[in-house]
């Protein structure tokens, strides 16, 4: 049996619902991202968790146990907030040795627990320190380590990393990964950066809505998208309309541009339209290959963002968006230019809804 | 080290601005400064010519060595102090409760800590003394619920209290909301719920002691209306120090002024202590 259990969870505030039909299975030592846009139902999910929030129907098991209806304080869960939430008016030790007072711990092993936690988060040097006194990376690492000194039965992040700046994050995921992973805990991610969600997390739930859009590994979530959403909301992506002109040979017509495709168009009839997707990373300029389908546009913008270009091309009434390697010795395509691109059948995705 | 060169910078960043100021602006601020120390000077100096001729404390001498003065100061610094610790105890769960799961009725009770402001104190005591001085009893049975307190020691003490608590209501309301607003106690409540802290531990440790000025700046408001009230106490047939002070005025010259002067530099010495106390406090969780 999975170590978190969330089953058919639905909770709505008033008339407006903000989870609908949430079912998930977590789980010993997995992490696991709950990515979406703001309002989403994401962070209500991790509070039902939690216990901040109750289900208006559905349950939360964990480790075998209903956990539904326990208080917050009964749920041996560990939080780390967005906002760190230490306690200003305690040290960086007295935060992290809160929760084991509160369990009333001896003295002796509240000590060594919190110099474990502090050890851990790299934080060894700042016990003494007020929050105030620590930057947000600092804080956010007491937090971590206050979170985990109870040994929590599942860590639940809320968007922990939204208020650093873009490389301290960076940093502090990779080490909040490794700290869960040398913990072994189960841990919940909630995000709305897909970078950063993609790059820690052994499975992904994209959301929208309340609902659950797709559940994933970061691979699957990323190269097949299930949904428009999903293909929209992770990532760049081109999406058109197109036209089934032959659903045996798997081909469609997007403006007056045929594409073929891999993905089985047996139980579509011809003439049906279709949504269908291509990363720009999977587009390039024309080579020799038959396989690939050949597009032609001229080109409208070239825009340089250090490891890559991004070409925008008019394809009749349709834009293409590419994305090409930087290489400082070759030339950069020029606005206007007219010119023909190529993709690999298996690179047009045909999305479900 | 931190702390101390960045108070170095606030100082030099304050002193820059206060050469910046314009003219009109020290203007203003001598005058009000005058506005404000020319009558304490005045009251000061008047407290020290007791003597014809001779600068001496001796209205100071004769002010304290007053049994009357320790007794009815002593009498209300007790009532003050039981009237700031009940005022806590009813006041900080309340506000909490109200910040944390009924935001909705935050009006209704701002509007009802104010009434004190509209509502005079004679109404508050003549209300107090009609219904606690005859006894409580249920309509029917004709079983006493409540004795008369008016006519015991204790039973006064307590009606004091809870008119003084009724009188500091808007004060110490405020301050303790205003202090609450400083501190994210939502996420701090929630963050102490998840390590096994129940509300009454969470209040103990996180709320109180994060909200400390603001406590003490309604404590100090409070205390300062109790020493100085007359009228509950008066119809009441307390001895405290207001109306002590209210009589003296009527009887001596001096000596009033020397307990005007001292009660205002005790004022001075509690805001001192509120700043020290209070220090660190701007420091809010997540800030830096």
């Amino acid at each position: 049996m999975a170590f978190l259990v969330i089953n058919k969870v639905n909770k709505a505030f008033g008339k407006t619902i903000a989870v609908q039909d949430f079912n998930l299975e977590l789980q010993k030592g997995e992490f696991v991202s709950f990515l979406g846009p703001s309002g989403c139902g994401k962070t209500t999910t991790l509070r039902m968790v939690a216990g901040f929030e109750t289900p208006t129907s559905g349950r939360v098991v964990i480790n075998g146990e209903d956990i539904t209806n326990k208080p917050p304080n009964q749920r041996d869960v560990g939080m780390v907030f967005q906002s760190y939430a230490l306690f200003p008016n305690m040290t960086v030790a007295g935060n992290v040795g809160y929760g084991l007072r509160i369990a009333k711990k001896p003295v002796n092993e509240i000590k060594k627990r919190v110099d474990n936690m502090l050890d851990l988060t790299h934080m060894s040097e700042f016990g003494d320190r007020y929050p105030y006194q620590l930057s947000g990376g600092q804080q956010q690492r007491v937090a971590l380590a206050r979170a985990l000194a109870l040994s929590p039965q599942i860590l639940l992040l809320d968007e922990p990393l939204s208020a650093l700046d873009a490389k301290l994050r960076v940093s502090l995921r990779s080490e909040i990964r490794a700290i869960q992973q040398e913990l072994g805990i189960s841990a919940i991610y909630v995000t709305h950066d897909q970078e950063e969600a993609l790059s820690i997390s052994d499975r992904v739930v994209v959301m929208n809505n309340g609902a659950i859009e797709q559940v994933g590994s970061p691979f699957e979530v990323y190269n097949f998208p299930q949904t428009s959403f999903v293909a929209n909301f992770i990532g760049t992506l081109n999406t058109f309309s197109a036209e089934i002109i032959d659903p045996e040979q798997c081909t469609l017509k997007v403006g007056d541009q045929t594409l073929a495709v891999v993905h089985d168009l047996s139980a579509k009839q011809r003439g049906e339209y279709v949504s269908i997707a291509i990363r720009p990373e999977r587009i390039n300029f024309a080579s020799a290959d038959q396989n690939n389908n050949l597009l032609e546009g001229s080109i409208k913008s070239v825009t340089f963002l250090g490891s890559i270009v991004r070409v925008l091309i008019t394809c009749g009434d349709n834009m293409l968006c590419m994305d090409i390697f930087n290489n400082p010795y070759l030339e950069l395509p020029k606005t206007g230019q007219h010119v023909q691109v190529a993709c690999p059948r298996e690179a047009v995705l045909v999305l479900d809804k | 080290m931190a702390s101390t060169k960045d108070r170095k910078v606030v100082e030099m960043n304050t002193f820059a601005g206060l050469r910046k100021l314009p003219l009109w602006s020290w203007i203003w601020f001598i005058l009000g400064l005058l506005y404000f120390v020319l009558p304490l000077y005045g009251t000061l100096d008047f407290s020290l010519r007791m003597q014809r001729d001779v600068i001496g404390l001796k209205a100071y001498h004769m002010a304290f060595a007053d049994k009357a003065f320790w007794q009815t100061f002593g009498y209300s610094f007790f009532l003050a102090t039981m009237t700031i610790i009940v005022s806590i105890c009813l006041i900080v769960p309340t506000a909490y409760w109200i910040r944390l799961r009924l935001p909705e009725a935050r009006r209704i009770v701002e509007f009802i800590t104010l009434l004190p402001f509209v509502i005079p104190a004679i109404v508050l005591v003549f209300g107090l003394i009609r219904l606690f001085s005859s006894p409580i009893t249920l309509p029917v049975a004709g079983i006493v619920l409540l004795p008369p307190l008016t006519n015991t020691v204790f039973g006064t003490n307590v009606l004091m209290v809870a008119g003084y608590m009724v009188l500091g209501l808007p004060y110490i309301y405020r301050s303790v909301d205003l202090g609450m607003r400083t501190v994210d106690v939502r996420t701090l409540t929630e963050a102490a719920e998840s390590l096994g802290a129940n509300w009454y531990t969470i209040i103990l440790t996180v709320i109180l002691p994060n909200i400390r000025a603001s406590l003490l700046s309604g404590a100090l408001l409070i205390f300062a209306i109790v020493v100085g009230e007359v009228v509950l106490a008066s119809f009441l047939g307390i001895k405290t120090f207001g109306p002590y002070l209210l009589l003296l005025g009527q009887q001596r010259s001096y000596e009033p002024a020397a307990l005007s002067f001292t009660t205002f530099l005790m004022t001075w010495a509690a805001m001192g202590i509120i700043q020290k106390i209070s220090g660190g406090q701007g420091h809010v969780a997540g800030a830096h």
